[in-house]
């Protein structure tokens, strides 16, 4: 850098201060770092790669096995229904707990305490044992007669258990995430729907969470991926989710590592697929925010105008 | 500006008193306002105008007292010779022809210029999105932004935001217009378009409510100037009485101010 010279010679007479001439320095720590690295990725990579123990050619015949890919429906089904029921019972409790009245937000608040403060394995196992506490499963008034009765054995199978475990420990995560999203839409936009005749739901709906949306979404992507992550839980209750799958593989070939890497490699796509979909829904609720960006395109009622 | 031929008012207040925890921020205001009137309320800060513009449509509720709108008493109903409150959407009901514009603007971020002005419309008062669209276009045409139906809220400037948002209330077809300091969020050269556009609704003969500190809006827009302090009305009348000859020695020190 220090053979040339200081200023760029002046092109037309142009003043050599003008930044249009300025040359950025030639990045060479910049490069050093960058083939470094390269090195040191490749050279994993063939350890990786020649390691006989990752065992790539079982990784490779048990990929799409029947039963892996039953287990990945499995996992992939728990996900959405769990947090879908989760979401929802989420945005109920957030709004009770926001409610000016006692009974609604207190009790939200003794819901997500409980959820939240005790560990979701020991909630799955509890729900998937609850015929020894209660062993029938009644509807009934108060205090007065049964309408109907089952037994709890017949109620609550390894499927039920984990929706219901893991929905509602979700609702009680959620319910937090949904109650500071709505906290963060300004004070003045719910006055306005007010003031405007809307009522509480119609504007809720339609002016509080589409706004909310746009700081409950990242987080919302986070708990989607935890969730995923977390339906492996429900493989000590017996449920044949992905990881379960694979277990009940290396049991029988006791190919422990190629197995996992099967369930591990399956996970991160997922995860990864769900991270493209997340930015999109991003995109999507912080329309409106960028100050230079395109106008929406017009209804087509618009024509006379211009 | 026909008031004249009125003879029952559209608002009717009486004896307004407003509390927050223990500060009185309204220590009894009367008021009534004809069809067609405008009526701008001036006072200091902290004299309680914006609140009790807030109270008409019952974005605050009053400690005492009552206020009617259009014959109908805001935030309560009688029922069998007793007063009852009113719940959410009762008030909702009554608030649909009242349409309010805020200092802040508080357009909606996440809609276009016309979304905000047909939400309402079609939301509330149940038009079709066709026809809505139209008195937009007409409405935005009006405050003079046509080309800026499908721009959002970030991209316009505040002046053009507020008459939007000024769009966005008349959409709702209101029998009271409530301003609230329309102009005081706006950098001074863009105050100019907004009270152009405050002026010709006035001179349509639309009832308006207007809290502000514009006085010359006061002097050439208004039909009668209100000016408040500590909670009262201390002086009323109409615009060139209060303002060339106020009689209240804290209406005086007001617009000593501004001269």
């Amino acid at each position: 850098m220090s053979g040339k010279p200081a200023i760029a010679p002046p092109s037309g007479g142009a003043d050599p201060r003008d930044v249009v001439n300025a040359h950025a320095p030639f990045p060479i720590g910049r490069l050093i770092l960058w083939a470094v690295t390269a090195v040191i990725v490749v050279d994993f990579g063939l350890i990786v790669a020649r390691n006989e123990n990752f065992g790539w050619p079982v990784v490779a015949a048990y990929f799409f096995d029947r039963t892996v890919l039953n287990g990945l429906s499995v996992s992939l089904g728990l996900t959405v229904v769990a947090m879908v029921i989760g979401t929802a019972l989420g945005l109920v409790l957030a709004i009770a707990r926001l409610s000016k009245d006692t009974l609604a937000s207190s009790s939200a608040s003794l819901f997500i305490w409980f959820f939240r403060g005790t560990p979701l394995l020991v909630q799955l196992i509890f729900w998937y044992n609850l015929s020894t506490l209660f062993p029938q499963i009644s509807l009934a008034i108060p205090f007065g007669p049964t309408l109907a009765s089952w037994e709890t054995n017949a109620v609550i199978t390894p499927v039920t258990a984990a929706i219901v475990g893991l929905a509602l420990n979700e609702a009680a995560y959620m319910a937090e995430i949904i109650r500071g999203g709505l906290l963060s839409v300004d004070r003045g936009q719910a006055e306005t729907a007010e003031a405007f005749g809307m009522t509480k739901g119609r504007a809720l709906r339609r002016i509080i969470i589409p706004q909310a949306m746009r700081s409950i979404v990242p987080p919302t992507g986070n708990q989607l991926i935890s969730m995923i992550k977390a339906t492996s839980l429900v493989s000590v209750i017996a449920m044949a989710d992905l990881l379960y799958s694979v277990q009940s593989i290396y049991n029988r070939t006791f190919e422990i590592i190629p197995m996992l890497l099967v369930a591990v490699l399956w996970y991160l796509l997922i995860t990864s697929i769900l991270n493209v979909g997340q930015s999109y829904i991003e995109a999507y609720y912080s329309r409106g925010e960028r100050r230079d960006g395109a106008a929406a395109p017009l209804p087509a009622a618009q024509e006379a105008s211009h | 500006m026909t008031a004249a031929a009125a003879t029952t008012p559209l608002v009717k207040a009486r004896d307004i008193h407003k509390s927050f925890d223990h500060l009185e921020v309204l220590k009894g205001i009367d008021l009534d306002v004809m069809p067609g009137e405008v009526v701008v309320i001036l006072g200091p800060s902290g004299s309680g105008k914006s609140t009790f513009l807030r109270c008409i449509n019952h974005l605050e509720a009053i400690n005492k007292g009552f206020i009617e709108v259009d014959g109908e008493q805001i935030g309560y109903r009688m029922r069998n010779g007793r007063l009852q409150k009113l719940t959410g959407n009762g008030i909702a009901r009554q608030r649909r022809k009242i349409g309010m514009v805020f200092q802040q603007f508080n357009l909606y971020p996440h809609m276009t210029a016309l979304e905000n002005v047909i939400e309402a419309p079609i939301g509330v008062h149940g038009m079709n999105r066709r026809d809505a669209t139209t008195e937009a276009l007409e409405l935005l045409d009006r405050v003079g932004l046509s080309d800026k139906a499908a721009s959002y809220p970030r991209q316009l400037s505040g002046g053009q935001q507020q008459r939007v948002a000024i769009a966005r209330a008349l959409a709702i077809k209101p029998k009271l217009m409530l301003f609230d300091e329309p102009t005081s969020a706006l950098d001074p050269e863009l105050v100019g378009e907004v009270l152009t556009t405050m002026r010709d609704l006035a001179r349509q003969g639309l009832t308006m409510i207007v809290v502000t500190h514009e006085i010359g809006f006061a002097r050439e827009a208004a039909d009668r100037v209100v000016f408040m302090d500590g909670g009262k009305i201390v002086e009323m009348g109409r615009p060139e009485e209060v303002m060339d000859n106020p009689r209240h020695p804290r209406t005086q020190a007001f617009l000593a101010r501004f001269l």
